[in-house]
């Protein structure tokens, strides 16, 4: 962040709309600036991107080689967070077994991966760094609404992942019961220590919840208050929208898990009930300690309640650049803006209330199952529109195939697939079988894996120039996309097969056991040749890990040494952003804007130029 | 560089963005209680025949609790249209007392906690249940378990130098039982026999039975009205405490402009009668949150 | 928007305000007395409670918070917010309730604690 924010005031021409110089603490750290908070956030949430693959790929050595050794880090992590062995002795250690990783390990790194990755990387590089960075100039405001609130923000985020990071080296690691924490698991997993990892977890989710709200609330605030004059909402860039329905969706959906938080944090701390019945027993015959008459199925409620419409925090916002992009580089509007705007406004309306098809196995009724099952292929409606408009919009352009146009690209196909292996899963009757296996897996990745991280890598790779200054480099950035689309189809196809001959998610070895304790002839056993696609699923995995070398690269040597921009406007984009100079000071615009036609004003028939800017009245008449 | 619509109203959506901003909050505010509104109707449902306690809670100072916080709600609201009027001299008078209030509503509040948390209930083995208050060596205790009466050895460390003196097994202690256990009658039988209706009551002012002495051993459980007594009280201190923390919370920024936040007036009035909204908003919020809490709580 | 109300409009607010605080008095006085009342049902006793405390409610939020004349934008917020408010508590609620096989939840009959030996 530093280098890059170094590189950003390098070019900074306009220092003097600043009265005095702020200092380093000021300028980097408590920054008000929507844009600093952006890099802020985009880079805080890379590096848990990368946190989070990296807990995969270990985990994905231990189900293909169950029991072996971990290459490379398993010294390091021996090291860090002690045997297992020697737990009998003493439980405080209870991570590997000599190089190896224990089931509890594993189990601690999968609930670990889905949190950091939803909740630390792709929510806040999404919502909060793309947001921050480019809805307040897309709408051609100065600011956020509320600068301070944004500085406090990303401070609650900022502290939210260091509880969750530091809750790897307490005493019985971290939390361990899933990143959807289903109770009675997640409080009794523990249970031997007062403040667990569970405890961590819960404490680093409500700053996390906390964080958003404030977000969503800034969010919501600038676009209503803040859009230049003549910005009507039918002027809105695409992606202005999406941010805006993910930001009232993390607003009314992130309080009721805040709310299951505190009541988990009661039963772990002061040993009430909440989600624990009457008469759990627990590895014994004597029930738990407690008082019971709490109910399971509420935190899955409350969870859930979150959990659905986050996946359309996940999405939307990478739908929105992906729009934003398949605009630009087909050089004409996009197919349906006013059907694409209804459609997100639907999603975020009916996300609300889908969230039990999670939870068809918990012994619900018919009737309510019914209901989720219905509401659940409604919600498919808008989702395809959106995918609709989007291809049709590709149909006739002339099409500039860069590396952020290929992303976008990919990202269409992906995330069809994704959406398309949703249907089973969202009827009860066919969700049965699918429940909980790796056809789920395969499922949300596609949708959040090749889908959203495409978009989201689409985004960097676009923004880039606004940002630095300069671009990434092409070459690179191809090499990235090809690998990346390779290796990410590469790891979850296969999923998918072993998910429908029944894989069960969630065993640290990859299934061995389970498939040993089956006799081979009954039809839950798994094959053999389901058991071997475990290898080389891993090794795509971690192929996909070195692919990711060239961006990384690519990212930090083009801040200095990449090709310069030869204008404020380099993709020749219409949307407000580019009408700034590069990098935009304090303040954004340095002339007052005002907003004269439709975001995507490209091949307009009749004007002079290939694409007219928002800000311009033009020389044709325009939507 | 200053943000537009800070103090003047954006005119075709007709609000500063403060005030849209605690709006916003308080929509999720409402999603926040509600989802534990949510959670205590789905407990209280599922709750096991005689396990959700009734009428352990004192509604007279429940009650004057709830009058103490709707005052303090007039007197905001009073305090802004007195700002509004530029009488900035009623206005700290107003605030005070809704300061002052909401003191009081905090301090009544640990009052009424300090309180459960000497009361008991006792779980017989023989199957009778009694709440009451516990004395041990003539005094109140707080905080007791069945680990309590369980006692402790001596910790030491490893130089053999005593850390934690031994406590002794408590074998059995002294019992000043209430009048009625909450599960021990139907609501209809009591509305038959009107006449007893005073001295039925559980808890607060009912005629204590004479002090018994209880064995440890004839106990198989003995909780204090904590949160892990059962899941009523689990939502009850969940609810209340979480609604004390936005007291306390709206409080301080109450506080804050009536004290040094009060220079604005001179500065910014129109700004400064902005925020006193702003804050009054939330204050009614919890409030209005009160409202609710107070029947489903005390009298439900 | 403050500046535009005149003294007269704003004295009247005051009066309204008092008015609302009294009534707000009485709701509560009304809650306390149904409640040494005892209906023979609890359900009458949940429903007149659950009255009685949102039209308080909707007194507070329409005076004091002054939403009875509010924006748009507060408005469609709210309604979006009652909405999904609503869709939890409903399909909460009915979650419990529809259960396969008929299942009869205890809670629904009451039962004198000596009869039922206190469960663990």
């Amino acid at each position: 962040m530093e280098a890059t924010t170094h590189a950003k005031h390098g070019h900074d021409t306009h220092a003097e709309t600043h009265h005095h110089e702020p200092g380093f603490m000021q300028k980097y750290i408590f920054s008000t600036d929507h844009k600093t908070i952006g890099i802020q956030y985009g880079v805080t949430a890379l590096l848990f991107l990368f946190f989070g693959f990296s807990l995969m790929a270990m985990m994905r050595w231990s189900i293909a080689y169950p029991g072996k050794a971990l290459p490379v880090v398993g010294s390091i992590l021996h090291a860090l967070l002690g045997d297992a062995v020697s737990a009998v002795n003493n439980p405080d250690t209870h991570q590997l077994i000599g190089y190896a990783m224990s089931p509890d390990l594993y189990n601690s790194f999968g609930a670990m991966h889905g949190t950091i990755m939803v909740f630390l990387a792709i929510v806040p590089l999404a919502f909060a760094a793309f947001g921050n960075y480019v809805v307040p100039l897309q709408i051609g405001a100065i600011d956020m609404a509320f600068p301070r609130v944004n500085m406090a923000s990303f401070h609650c985020y900022f502290l939210g992942g260091v509880v969750m990071f530091a809750s790897f080296f307490i005493p019985g690691g971290a939390a361990k019961s899933g990143w959807t924490s289903y109770s009675p698991l997640a409080t009794v997993a523990d249970m031997g220590h007062r403040f667990n990892g569970q405890t961590f977890w819960i404490i680093g989710m409500v700053l996390l919840i906390t964080s958003s709200l404030l977000g969503a609330v800034n969010f919501i605030a600038t676009i209503i208050q803040l859009r230049a004059p003549g910005m009507t909402w039918m002027r809105l860039p695409f992606f202005v929208w999406a941010q805006f329905v993910t930001a009232f969706i993390l607003l009314l959906a992130f309080p009721p898990l805040e709310a299951a938080g505190v009541m988990q944090l009661m039963d772990n701390l002061f040993g009430t009930s909440f989600f624990l019945p009457s008469g759990l027993m627990m590895g014994g015959t004597t029930p738990l300690h407690v008082s019971g008459g709490g109910s399971p199925l509420l935190w899955q409620h409350l969870f859930w309640f979150l959990g659905h419409p986050e996946v359309y925090v996940l999405i939307l916002p990478a739908m929105g650049i992906v729009a934003e992009i398949i605009a630009n580089n087909t050089r004409k509007p996009l197919y349906g803006y006013k059907s694409l705007v209804y459609s997100v406004l639907a999603i975020g309306f009916i996300s609300f209330i889908v969230w039990a098809h999670h939870m068809y196995l918990t012994g619900m009724g018919t009737k309510i199952s019914t209901f989720f099952q219905t509401t659940t292929m409604i919600i498919s409606i808008p989702s395809v529109i959106i995918l609709t408009c989007l291809f049709i919009s590709l149909w006739g352009g002339s099409i500039r195939f860069n590396t952020p146009m290929l992303f976008a690209l990919a990202f269409l196909p992906m995330f069809g697939i994704g959406g398309l292996t949703g249907l089973p899963l969202g009827f009860n009757f066919a969700d049965l079988h699918l429940h909980d296996t790796y056809y789920v897996i395969a499922h949300f990745h596609y949708v959040v894996a090749p889908g959203t991280i495409f978009g989201l890598f689409a985004g960097v790779y676009f923004w880039y120039p606004k940002i630095t200054g300069r671009f990434m480099s092409e070459r690179l950035g191809k090499i990235h996309f090809w690998l990346s689309l390779i290796f990410m189809n590469a790891i979850f196809q296969p999923m998918f097969l072993q998910g429908m001959s029944g894989m069960i998610r969630r065993m640290y070895d990859g299934g061995a056991g389970y498939s040993l304790a089956k006799n081979p002839d009954t039809i839950s056993a798994l094959s053999e040749k389901i058991m071997a696609l475990n290898i080389p699923i891993s090794h795509a995995a971690w192929a996909l890990g070195l692919s990711q070398i060239p961006f990384i690269f690519n990212f930090f040597w083009s801040i200095r040494h990449g090709r310069k921009v030869e204008s404020d406007n380099p993709w020749q984009s219409s949307t407000l952003e580019w009408q700034t100079p590069t990098p935009p000071p304090h303040g954004n615009f340095d002339k007052p804007i005002e907003v004269f036609g439709m975001p995507y004003a490209y091949s307009v028939p009749g004007a002079s130029s290939d694409f007219t800017p928002q800000n311009e009245p033009g020389d044709s008449p325009r939507r | 560089m200053d943000i537009p619509y800070t103090t003047k109203a954006r005119p075709d959506t007709g609000l500063f963005n403060a005030k849209l901003g605690i709006w916003l909050f308080l929509a999720s505010e409402v999603m926040l209680f509600g989802a534990l509104f949510s959670s205590y109707i789905l407990l209280r449902v599922g709750a096991d025949p005689g396990a959700w306690p009734q009428g352990l809670l004192n509604i007279p100072i429940g009650t004057f609790n709830t009058a103490v916080l709707i005052t303090s709600s007039v007197t905001v609201v009073l305090g802004w249209s007195a700002l509004q009027m530029n009488n900035f001299k009623a206005y700290r008078k107003f605030q005070a007392v809704t300061i002052l209030c909401a003191l009081g509503f905090l301090g009544i509040k640990s009052f009424e906690y300090s309180d459960k948390f000497t009361h008991y209930e006792i779980w017989f083995k023989d199957g009778h249940r009694q709440t009451g208050h516990v004395y041990h060596n003539g005094k109140k205790v707080w905080f007791w378990n069945n680990k309590s009466l369980e006692g402790s050895p001596a910790v030491t460390d490893a130089k053999g130098n005593v850390k934690e003196a031994a406590v002794p097994a408590v074998a059995e202690f002294e019992f000043h039982p209430d009048a009625r256990h909450y599960a021990a009658a139907a609501p209809a039988e009591l509305a038959a026999a009107p006449v007893e209706h005073a001295a039925a009551e559980t808890g607060h002012g009912a005629a204590a039975h004479p002090a018994i002495t209880v064995k440890s051993s004839d106990i198989r459980r003995l909780s204090a009205f904590v949160p892990s007594h059962s899941t009523y009280f689990a939502i009850y201190f969940t609810l209340t405490a979480l609604h004390g923390l936005h007291v306390l919370g709206g409080a301080l920024v109450i506080a804050f402009l009536w004290g040094p936040g009060a220079k604005m007036w001179k500065t910014d009035p129109e700004r400064y009668t902005n925020r006193v909204e702003i804050s009054g908003l939330f204050w009614h919020f919890v409030d209005l949150v009160w409202i609710f809490l107070f029947p489903i709580l005390y009298l439900l | 928007m403050s500046a535009s109300h005149s003294i007269e409009a704003i004295k009247k607010h005051r009066r309204t305000y008092l008015t609302v605080f009294l009534c707000l008095l009485v709701g509560t006085a009304l809650t306390v007395g149904m409640y040494y009342v005892h209906f023979q049902h609890l359900s009458t006793t949940v429903t007149i409670a659950l009255i009685v405390a949102t039209v308080k409610a909707s007194l507070v939020a329409a005076f004091f918070m002054h939403l009875s004349h509010e924006r748009k934008a507060i408005y469609s917020t709210l309604l979006v917010t009652a909405c999904f408010l609503a869709a939890m508590m409903w399909l909460f609620i009915h979650t419990r309730t529809d259960v396969p096989l008929d299942t009869e939840f205890p809670a629904t009959k009451y039962v004198p604690h000596s009869s039922t030996p206190a469960k663990p």
